[in-house]
């Protein structure tokens, strides 16, 4: 299976970009060699900007850029980008509804031996909860590509989640990305599969596994954290009556917690989240701490199973 | 360079002397908001809109517009005066602000008030939109300018020291900045809570020319915009010495007036004050 880094596709998709849109700028904090903005800054000299290592003001001027016209992409690692300068996206960018694409790299605990201070675990949550906020976790290089491009032509910011490591393509040219709609790669009765990010293409072979054994699972590809697809995870929750999510990111707020709150009102099932249980990362390569935080297709096969049989 | 003379001086003056009777009849209206702050920038608003940018209330989104950031964004109230002053929106406007369904938030609001560049109140974020604003001006190579008002104790902000670095970094002749600088914040005196000091000298090490005039002097605040705008490669900061509450005497230099609105009396004795 072809592998790509989502980073890889942002960048190489941010060029794309950049030659159909003229009103489209790139900033970065110094980061441009990793978050992959250096194609473009190559590419459209003119319409990159460097803020240095400044995330606040980052933001700051992406806003005075978009309301200016501009469409803008700005970029650093997930940590800094939500963290550093929480306050300027929400109230800068979210507040103000300006058209800026906060496109963070090194999402997660696979940004590997930099260790815990570097990997952002509750990114989703804090951007899910800002108001004007759309919030996209790609799962491969074909979606992150056509999520940059979806996100110049929806109106208001939006957060784009990528990571450092390759990983699987699962789609091609033609498969269908709309942002704020699930996508279901799978069908089963037995249970569904919720997954965003590197999570989905484990979801897909630990349910290949398992269908080996007889049971059947749906897999569900939510890339978009918000808007939420409620219409589909409302539909799944009726049809397998049991609901696993996976997301690299806290169980605390992410993807796990926004599909439980839909179910919760909606159609009450059982939702386990598999994701990391209330801790910073450390240092490790990207497997290794996969491994560690149990976000494996091992552990995906025995949380399906085990709500299988509580169900029962 | 735009002309000067002592007809348009008194002209401006006028019209800052109705912006600071409007800040009181607002805040007394509201019956909460920053009143010193409103009064202390009052000279400085009139003197742009109604002097130095080119403007067009009747098309506020016109392109080709110079644009007003007001940083220190709790003195919304002398940014509704003057866009009221000059037509953005019906006067009535002004009654209803800090009122529930008001487009007059307490603090500015892009999407609820015509010729509002930019929605501020957390200090430091509004210097960082001005210098996007201008960076989009020399990636369009337009020629409007970006104005932009800080608080003296905004400057505590470290995100308004990340902000200058980039004007000076990418040479934004086409930003100019005021500094209110009226030595009180809500805690105290600057220099007893925290001194931003000394400020010429940061921002000169920053990159920019700095001028330093009479905050309240209307011919100065004029020709420093002149002198400014002819400065080329680097921004410029206008440091204005003022008076928090200035125009009336029981509020002038006391931290007290910061976020106080003044009561129904308190209003009128104001308002005698600013009529005489």
């Amino acid at each position: 299976m072809d592998k790509q880094a989502t980073r890889d596709a942002y960048g190489l998709a941010l060029v794309e970009l950049g030659g159909l849109h003229d009103n489209v700028v790139v900033m970065d904090a110094d980061l441009s060699k990793s978050t992959k903005t250096a194609d473009f800054a190559k590419a459209f000299p003119g319409r990159f900007i460097n803020a240095g290592i400044a995330e606040q003001n980052l933001i700051g001027m992406a806003a005075g850029l978009a309301a200016s016209g501009k469409v803008v992409y700005a970029s650093t690692f997930a940590v800094f980008a939500t963290g550093r300068a929480f306050e300027q996206v929400r109230n800068s960018l979210a507040y103000g509804r300006l058209n800026v694409k906060v496109c963070a790299t090194h999402a997660g605990v696979t940004v590997g031996e930099d260790g815990g201070s570097h990997q952002s675990v509750e990114d989703i949550a804090t951007m899910r909860s800002i108001p004007n906020m759309t919030v996209v976790v790609p799962a491969d290089g074909m979606s992150a590509r056509k999520a940059v491009l979806a996100l110049y032509g929806a109106e208001g910011p939006a957060y784009l989640r990528l990571g450092r490591p390759s990983i699987p393509l699962l789609y091609d040219e033609t498969s269908d990305f709309q942002i704020g709609r699930g996508i279901e790669l799978k069908q089963g009765s037995d249970a569904t599969l919720i997954a965003c990010g590197l999570m989905v293409a484990k979801c897909l072979e630990a349910a290949c596994i398992l269908e080996q054994e007889g049971i059947k699972v749906s897999v569900v590809d939510m890339h978009t954290i918000k808007p939420l697809d409620e219409e589909l995870i409302i539909r799944k929750a009726r049809e397998t009556g049991a609901i696993v999510t996976a997301e690299e990111h806290s169980i605390i707020g992410g993807l796990g917690g926004a599909v439980c709150e839909t179910v919760c009102a909606h159609c009450p099932v059982p939702v386990y989240r598999l994701g990391i249980e209330d801790k910073f990362g450390q240092s490790g390569s990207p497997d290794e701490l996969l491994d560690y935080y149990g976000l494996n297709v091992e552990q995906i096969m025995k949380n399906v199973r085990k709500i299988i049989k509580n169900k029962d | 360079m735009r002309e000067i003379n002592q007809a348009i001086i008194d002209d401006v003056a006028g019209k800052a002397r109705l912006i600071r009777q409007d800040i009181i009849k607002m805040l007394a209206q509201a019956g909460s908001g920053h009143t010193g702050g409103s009064l202390s920038a009052a000279d400085i608003v009139a003197s742009l809109y109604f002097w130095a940018m080119k403007v067009d209330p009747v098309n506020p989104a016109w392109e080709d517009r110079d644009r007003f950031v007001l940083s220190k964004g709790h003195a919304a109230p002398v940014l509704y005066a003057a866009l009221a002053e000059k037509g953005y929106f019906p006067r009535e406007w002004l009654d209803s602000l800090r009122k529930l369904g008001s487009p007059l938030q307490g603090h500015p609001d892009r999407l609820k008030v015509p010729g509002v560049e930019a929605s501020t109140g957390s200090l430091g974020q509004g210097i960082s939109w001005a210098v996007g604003m201008a960076l989009a001006g020399k990636i369009d190579q337009k020629n409007y300018r970006v104005y932009a008002l800080l608080g003296d104790g905004e400057l505590e902000e470290g995100m308004v020291w990340e902000a200058s670095m980039a004007a000076a970094q990418y040479h934004l002749d086409n930003l100019i900045a005021f500094v209110d600088y009226n030595g009180l914040q809500i805690d105290g005196r600057l220099k007893d809570v925290m001194s931003p000091e000394p400020v010429a000298d940061k921002f000169k090490a920053f990159g920019w020319k700095v001028i330093e005039i009479n905050g309240h002097q209307v011919g100065e605040i004029m020709e420093a915009i002149n002198r400014a705008q002819e400065v080329k490669g680097k921004p410029t900061v206008i440091v204005a010495r003022t008076i928090k509450g200035k125009g009336c005497s029981f509020m002038e230099d006391r931290a007290e007036w910061h976020g106080v609105a003044p009561k129904p009396e308190e209003a009128k004795r104001a308002i005698l004050e600013l009529s005489e």
